[in-house]
């Protein structure tokens, strides 16, 4: 099926690496719903034979929220983006971490708006040229991860698409967790983040810079603050045990039934 | 057409926490609470807005008791988004809210409208910073969300139509696979009067037509000649894609003009072809009628007293009020003011439905306006129906 993804693009090994994990998983796909807002990483939704929700920008949490909720049955996979989810969707993200709404967060962060055309984005690193920071960003960047776990999330980690093997780990470990799971992956954008920032559309000298630009947490441990400067530390983060709203809720159910006067 | 089934093979053991039938003694917010949960409503998401806030207030005792989530969202985007999912789900979902929290659900709106699925925002209308009663959001609930659409639109008079118009708002909505708006105002939501709850086996309840063919063979667009398509739910083996970009039969993204054509015209003929059909009102006194005048909210109590009043001189006047505002009747209006010399609307805005009956009658119609907060006095519009005699 014809896809969108550009040359180079992280969000097909997002893909990739997700259903093998939910392959591994034996996990039925009819009982995954898959929701996306809008965004590359969103798109995915739309070639998935499953359940999809696509197309309204920032709301694939509040979608996300619904369906748990009706049916607690499912699982709910998120598909969004840095600008879908630390964005037009933030409120609805950090909502859906405080009250631990059973979902898996897929979040797909390529420092800019790369549907759009490359504009700079929540994500984007201080001093990187997009179409709207032409001398260099000035904004200070989310970091995602952090703002999951203030807000409540109970999984997080942070990957990138040259990870595969932690990527797949954290995706399996993710899906079969209870609760609010977010995994953040780093991707390159050729097209539009390679292109302005580093002056070249060329797969590889993108995927090299996120090669350059990541640490993984054991290896950060042994770095002093200064030389981790500009560098984003993977791993596996943070992961409790806590009841989700569900969980919560159905013993609301028995409180207020106690309550009726029919 | 969907087969309405009575009340209780609908709702099964989750009726035994409904309120029996029987008298209350009940306000508007609350009467809307009780008829959302008759219809089989079991997902109620809304944000705290005056003068919608009792509904919430309720629902999250009420909600609970009949099994079914009721969630305080973070802001009215996402409660309307929460609906969605939850509608997609299987769930009959509400939500409540006002003015500019109406405005942000417009978005959702959209989306519902374009991928066919049903729900009810109830809008309670206000004036703005002092809260008391407007009518000012009927043209925003009919064109509203962006995008080419139908939309269904319903407006309540008592406390006793807030239960009966929200059962029939849910019942439009899963027939016609499209969002339905409840509207009504301050001072119908927060009146406190009788209301007469029916023995359930008398409620009519429409559940949305679900797919029969194999799964295999599903197309979760494909229609019969009443352009409204299956509904497949999230888990029950029949796949789908929701997405708001031009769809096929299939749910596939097409990049075509035609087929976006075809979903546009299908999406809104399904609902203009049955107009007539939906369409609620109720006349008084209108055989021999010269002057009238046609209203809907809290504005028809005011101006059904008016008419009695002119009635008693012996003036003849009559008196329509509208359940349905949207979509409009065209062909109801026209026959039923076919003999009326002068036709007055009062409204609670700066005069907004007038430009309907006018569009559909093609007269001048005289159009009375208040935007106080306050409803019309009987004594204003019948000072209205004097210059018109």
């Amino acid at each position: 099926m014809p896809h969108i993804f550009c040359p180079g693009c992280g969000c097909g090994q997002i893909m990739n690496v997700m259903l093998k994990a939910i392959d591994e998983l034996k996990r039925d796909i009819n009982k995954i719903v898959f929701v996306g807002g809008v965004g590359c990483n969103s798109r995915q939704v739309c070639w998935i034979k499953s359940y999809a929700m696509h197309g309204l920008h920032g709301r694939a949490f509040a979608w996300a929220t619904g369906i748990a909720l009706a049916n607690p049955e499912l699982k709910v996979i998120v598909l969004t983006g840095d600008g879908d989810c630390g964005a037009i969707g933030g409120n609805h993200f950090i909502h859906a971490a405080r009250r631990n709404i059973d979902m898996t967060v897929v979040v797909c962060n390529n420092f800019n708006y790369g549907m759009t055309g490359g504009q700079a984005a929540p994500t984007t690193p201080l001093g990187i040229h997009t179409t709207t920071t032409p001398f260099g960003n000035y904004e200070n960047p989310f970091d995602l991860c952090e703002l999951g776990k203030a807000a409540g999330a109970t999984y997080i980690s942070r990957w990138s698409t040259l990870t595969h093997p932690q990527l797949f780990r954290s995706f399996k470990k993710g899906i079969e967790h209870k609760g609010f799971s977010f995994i953040e992956v780093l991707s390159p954008c050729p097209t539009n983040y390679g292109r302005r920032e580093l002056k070249s559309s060329d797969p590889l000298v993108n995927m090299n810079n996120i090669k350059e630009i990541t640490i993984t947490e054991k290896k950060a441990s042994k770095l002093s603050p200064e030389e981790l400067k500009g560098k984003i530390i993977l791993g596996d983060f943070y992961e409790i045990e806590k009841p989700s709203f569900y969980d919560e809720y159905k013993k609301y159910i028995e409180l207020a039934r106690k309550k009726f006067k029919g | 057409m969907q087969i309405a089934v009575e009340g209780r093979k609908v709702l099964g053991e989750e009726s035994k926490y409904l309120l029996p039938a029987g008298s209350y003694f009940m306000m508007g917010n609350e009467a809307i609470v009780e008829g959302a949960l008759h219809a089989g409503c079991r997902f109620f998401a809304a944000y705290p807005i005056t003068p919608a806030s009792e509904i919430g207030e309720k629902m999250s005792l009420r909600m609970p008791q009949v099994g079914g989530i009721f969630i305080q969202m973070e802001d009215e985007l996402g409660s309307i988004s929460s609906l969605i999912g939850a509608s997609l789900t299987g769930k009959k979902a509400l939500t409540a809210t006002s003015d500019v929290g109406f405005n942000l659900m417009l978005e959702g709106l959209s989306y519902c409208v374009n991928c066919e699925v049903p729900l009810v925002v109830v809008n309670v209308q206000r004036t703005r910073g002092f809260i008391h009663s407007a009518h000012a959001d009927v043209m925003v609930a009919r064109w509203g969300p962006t995008g080419d659409h139908q939309m269904i639109v319903l407006i309540a008079s008592s406390v006793q139509e807030l239960f009966d118009l929200q059962i029939e708002a849910f019942n439009l909505a899963e027939q016609y696979r499209n969002p339905v708006i409840l509207l009504t105002e301050e001072m119908t939501a927060h009146m406190r009067e009788k209301l007469t709850i029916p023995p359930i086996d008398e409620i009519r309840i429409v559940n949305r037509k679900k797919p029969t063919m194999s799964p295999e063979k599903y197309l979760p667009y494909a229609t019969d000649e009443s352009g409204i398509p299956a509904m497949s739910t999230f888990g029950d083996g029949y796949n789908v894609l929701y997405t708001m970009n031009p769809h096929d039969e299939r749910g596939y993204n097409v990049w075509s003009g035609e087929i976006y054509d075809k979903l546009v015209r299908r999406i809104s003929d399904k609902i203009k072809r049955d107009a007539e059909r939906i369409f609620k009102y109720k006349a008084d006194f209108l055989d021999d009628s010269e002057v009238l005048v046609i209203s809907y909210g809290v504005t028809a109590r005011s101006a059904l007293e008016a008419v009695r009043r002119a009635r008693e001189k012996g003036k003849k006047v009559g008196h329509i009020k509208l359940n349905t505002l949207w979509p409009s009747a065209e062909r109801t209006i026209r026959k039923l003011t076919q003999n009326a010399k002068k036709v007055i609307v009062p409204e609670m805005n700066m005069g907004q439905y007038v430009l309907e009956i006018e569009r559909i009658l093609k007269r001048e119609i005289i159009s009375l306006t208040k935007t106080t907060g306050y409803p019309f006095s009987a004594q204003e519009i019948s000072e209205e129906i004097e210059r018109a005699l």
